[in-house]
């Protein structure tokens, strides 16, 4: 690949790769470096790559080790105020939905033919607003998870937790993101 | 017998490494008496598929036009 190739290439990815970043790292600036650090180190590998759609693997195989190397660096650092009252209140809300004996206090109900919602344009939109509004804690370990498809012993070694704390930071978020989805697109009330 | 709470950690662990023997008992024969959990296991897994499509997306069809 010349380097005006992988230039025009870069051109038409960059939406998808601050796209990427962003619902993950949730900071317009801390994912523009994200980007652009994975952009600069392709531009010197740029010899290498045998055409556009492998540049672009490569790219974001980088980007993801950035994304991964920020969230590392956050969770050396404690969370600010506003993030241990955004999680605070996230618990008592997935709280709520059982009783003192941990059973429903209003069952959840079965949604209707799912896997139809992947092929809408808003369920897209939904889905990146309820994983946004997730606390900072269990969105990083969620994307960790699933959005970057990582091992869960792999993400508690580089966030530093324990096995069982990743278990249930990742169940918060899962159950907050059922309950998310469950009024926001299906419809439960 | 685990609560619900408790069985929707079994739940998502379950996504997450293999369940004990007992832990899969205990999740099928509360599954089977109770809706709630029923309908919250099925959650669970869309939202892995959701997941899935999402990275798909970007990562597999990341030819470039």
């Amino acid at each position: 690949m010349t380097p005006q190739e992988l230039s025009r290439a870069v051109d038409a990815l960059r939406p998808r790769l601050l796209r990427f970043a962003l619902l993950q790292l949730r900071d317009a600036a801390a994912a523009e470096d994200a980007v652009q650090e994975a952009l600069l180190a392709a531009t010197l590998h740029v010899g290498q790559f045998q055409g556009a759609s492998a540049a672009a693997t490569w790219i974001f195989a980088i980007l993801k080790n950035k994304i991964i190397d920020e969230f590392r660096r956050r969770s050396r650092q404690p969370l600010a105020d506003v993030d241990v009252e955004q999680e605070q209140a996230f618990e008592e809300t997935l709280e709520e939905q059982f009783d003192e004996r941990g059973h429903w206090i209003s069952h959840p109900t079965a949604w209707a033919d799912p896997q139809a919602s992947l092929e809408q344009k808003r369920f897209w939109a939904v889905f990146e607003i309820c994983i946004s509004g997730l606390p900072e804690k269990p969105a990083r370990v969620f994307g960790m998870r699933e959005l970057l498809g990582m091992e869960t012993e792999e993400i508690c070694k580089e966030l530093g937790l324990s096995t069982s704390n990743c278990w249930v930071l990742l169940h918060r978020a899962r159950l907050g993101l059922r309950d998310c989805l469950s009024r926001r697109w299906f419809g439960e009330n | 017998m685990l609560s619900c709470r408790e069985e929707t950690e079994l739940m998502s662990q379950r996504l997450d490494r293999p369940l004990s023997l007992g832990e899969r008992f205990s999740l099928r024969f509360h599954l089977l008496f109770c809706r709630g959990c029923r309908a919250t296991q099925q959650h669970f897994a869309f939202l892995q598929t959701a997941t899935r499509a999402w990275r798909e997306h970007h990562d597999r069809d990341s030819t470039l036009r």
